[in-house]
């Protein structure tokens, strides 16, 4: 045994390999064929995503988003808690943070602050990345929404947003008294179809995110009144609209204000602009 | 010895299962990871887990589909090991989901734009392929086995050489599929990360490749030491054991080497977004984990006790090294989910709305600890017992 163990030491792994008889030409064909339909699969996977974008755009009704008035906003954060009450938010959820920064050095200095909702971006990268189709763009009108029946909170949806727009709901509850009925009045998200807030159901347990108030909207997909954020707005900072129609406030906006949009390098191209 | 094993590995099932009552009585309320940090200990052990088991499948490749004869006594370990590490990553990542109820969504309504939803079904697959596999694999052997044994052939097989010889073709066949499946869904792990562009430090081409490496190094490190530590006479296999610690050292070195062209592109670079995970890395509250962990044990340690002529032959040394490799490579797994979710989208986002759910800072929480313990003493259980009573040492010639 210790001859043979001698003999071996000094063997390296390329005499482990060329011990190898491969039937190679069965090992080939058989990898080959898995490879190349993978590669066939994930390319033709890469250019279907490009031509529904393209086909998305031609079904558009409506093209719903907001013009940002940074001048007119004052910080008073009256959308973040309007926003709250109006999808009774748990605490740990928010859709629409306002975003301060501090700029500059004493005695030159100055704060920065804007309101954060969902940009409801043109190509969002939070949609092709869900597992279950839960979250999807509307068709019609471009709203970037989630299905709480279908999410199943592997929150990869949170991990691809660059703008943080989306939140799990872990289920906490304002006051520790379960008895407390703000805890379990229902959202109107989808219809309020969840009914009362539970442990163990949707939305608990899935990942929520700003919808543009689509509970506001008829029938028809036209707003019967302004989402809770552009409505409470007291500097009338927030402005609402259709993009596609030239003749709204907010294309108007558009047209005169010098206005940007967040992470543009990124392409998601938001559809909420910031006027400055 | 093996009395303090088996009382460690009941109080591990004990404990773990108060963590994962919690887990199942309150949800993810006790959890520490929030929506700044979606993903927390049960994504990182999820990923070093199915890498395990990727690169123990390959390491059994080397026997079924390579036939390199001198690595056959690993081949049913291999497989084996492969199957129960599939089993604990797929449970840590059951648990993580926030409704466990809707997982088989993933394969009835999958959406294949999303590279989670390739994943599963390429492991599901996979899944399917290794147990085929170790079916053709033991089949005679449970007939020679006799008795209850039996009933594990399903009735088909035979114990002639014949029989045994079509068995191994099936094996091969099956190996062959499993290789390029084996690459797919590890490389599909590293693209679920790597695709993410609002992610910079994720967002590399070298991830996937850096995911399937990582896969070897650890994967090999895995067999190696299951192999050192269940052989009675270790001397008769001295040679191989050293045969296998200069493959871990090879995969470790690509490794290494791959991690640091990610880590010099993306500091030289030294766009905000892109540096700011690295800089939590190297000097963020757990700077340790990178320093210590991940470079000291799971690479200094192990490359330098792998390529030094006099411990590289020794098995205790040879042992050390990848014991070593296991532990680093948790700190490593870590060390790619939580940095690149510890920095917020936007700037001043977490001082936007105060909760301890937007934090920059994680921590896992005592219930994830728990159940973390949980799986894994689970898996230890289900491996010794497979050991104890499947056939997965004896040895043959192909």
């Amino acid at each position: 045994m210790a001859e043979d163990k001698d003999v071996h030491n000094g063997e390296s792994l390329e005499n482990v390999f060329s011990e190898s008889i491969v039937s190679r030409k069965e090992f080939l064909k058989l990898t080959g064929l898995v490879s190349l339909g993978s590669l066939v699969a994930s390319f033709s996977n890469v250019f279907s995503k490009q031509v529904e974008a393209l086909e998305l755009n031609s079904q558009k009704k409506h093209r719903w988003g907001m013009v940002i008035d940074l001048v007119r906003c004052v910080n008073c954060k009256a959308c973040t808690v309007s926003c709250r009450s109006e999808h009774k938010l748990p605490p740990g959820v928010v859709y629409n943070p306002v975003v301060e920064e501090e700029l500059g050095e004493f005695p030159n200095v100055r704060r920065r602050w804007f309101p954060k909702p969902c940009f409801q971006c043109e190509q969002p990268p939070c949609v092709p990345v869900c597992p279950v189709t839960a979250t999807y763009k509307r068709k019609e009108d471009g709203i970037v929404v989630i299905d709480p029946h279908k999410c199943i909170g592997c929150r990869y949806c949170i991990t691809a947003c660059p703008y943080g727009a989306r939140s799990f709901d872990f289920g906490e509850e304002y006051i520790a008294d379960k008895g407390n009925d703000y805890n379990h009045i229902p959202s109107p998200e989808w219809g309020g179809v969840q009914g009362v807030r539970e442990h163990g159901k949707a939305p608990i347990g899935t990942v929520r995110k700003c919808d543009f108030c689509l509970h506001l909207q008829d029938e028809e997909g036209n707003y019967t009144d302004l989402p809770a954020c552009a409505k409470t707005c007291m500097g009338k900072a927030i402005h609402f609209g259709d993009f596609l129609d030239p003749e709204s406030e907010v294309s108007k906006l558009l047209a005169r204000r010098n206005t940007i949009r967040l992470k543009e390098e990124l392409g998601t191209q938001p559809n909420v602009y910031y006027a400055l | 010895m093996k009395k303090f094993f088996w009382v460690t590995l009941v109080i591990g099932l004990g404990i773990g299962l108060i963590g994962v009552y919690e887990r199942l009585t309150t949800e993810h309320l006790q959890a520490n990871y929030g929506s700044i940090i979606p993903w927390g200990l049960w994504v990182a052990l999820y990923i070093y887990f199915v890498g395990l088991s990727a690169g123990a499948f390959l390491i059994s490749s080397l026997v079924y589909v390579f036939q390199i004869k001198k690595f056959e006594p690993l081949g049913k370990l291999s497989v084996f090991v492969a199957l129960v590490t599939l089993f604990m990553a797929l449970i840590f990542i059951w648990f993580d989901l926030g409704h466990m109820e809707r997982a088989w969504r993933v394969l009835l309504t999958p959406n294949f734009h999303s590279m989670m939803a390739w994943m599963v079904w390429l492991y599901t697959i996979y899944f399917l392929v290794l147990i085929c596999e170790a079916y053709f694999l033991l089949r005679s052997d449970f007939l020679k086995m006799g008795g209850m044994w039996k009933i594990f052939s399903l009735g088909f097989g035979s114990q002639s050489s014949e029989g045994i010889a079509r068995d191994r073709k099936y094996v091969r066949i099956l190996g062959s599929i499993g290789v390029p499946l084996a690459i797919m869904f590890h490389g599909g792990v590293g693209a679920l990360f790597g695709v993410v562009s609002a992610r910079p430090y994720w967002h590399s081409g070298l991830y996937p490749i850096i995911f399937l490496i990582s896969a070897l190094a650890s994967g090999g490190a895995l067999i190696t030491f299951i192999f050192i530590f269940i052989q009675k006479d270790k001397e008769k296999y001295s040679e191989l054991i050293q045969s296998l610690g200069q493959l871990v050292l090879y995969f470790l070195a690509v490794d290494i080497l791959f991690n640091i062209s990610e880590i010099l592109v993306g500091l030289y670079g030294a766009i905000p977004h892109h540096i700011e995970p690295f800089l939590t890395v190297m000097k963020g509250p757990f700077w340790w984990v990178f320093w210590v962990v991940q470079l000291c044990v799971g690479m200094m340690i192990p490359v330098l006790l792998l390529s030094y002529p006099k411990t590289k032959k020794n098995i205790s040394f040879v042992f050390t090294a990848v014991l070593c490799v296991l532990v680093g490579f948790i700190g490593v797994r870590l060390n790619i989910v939580i940095p690149a979710l510890a920095s917020e989208e936007i700037k001043g986002l977490v001082e936007a709305y105060r909760s301890a759910r937007f934090s920059t800072y994680y921590f896992p929480s005592l219930m994830e600890w728990l159940v973390s313990v949980f799986i894994i003493s689970l898996g230890i259980f289900v491996f010794t017992l497979g050991l104890k009573f499947l056939p997965l040492q004896t040895k043959e010639r192909i």
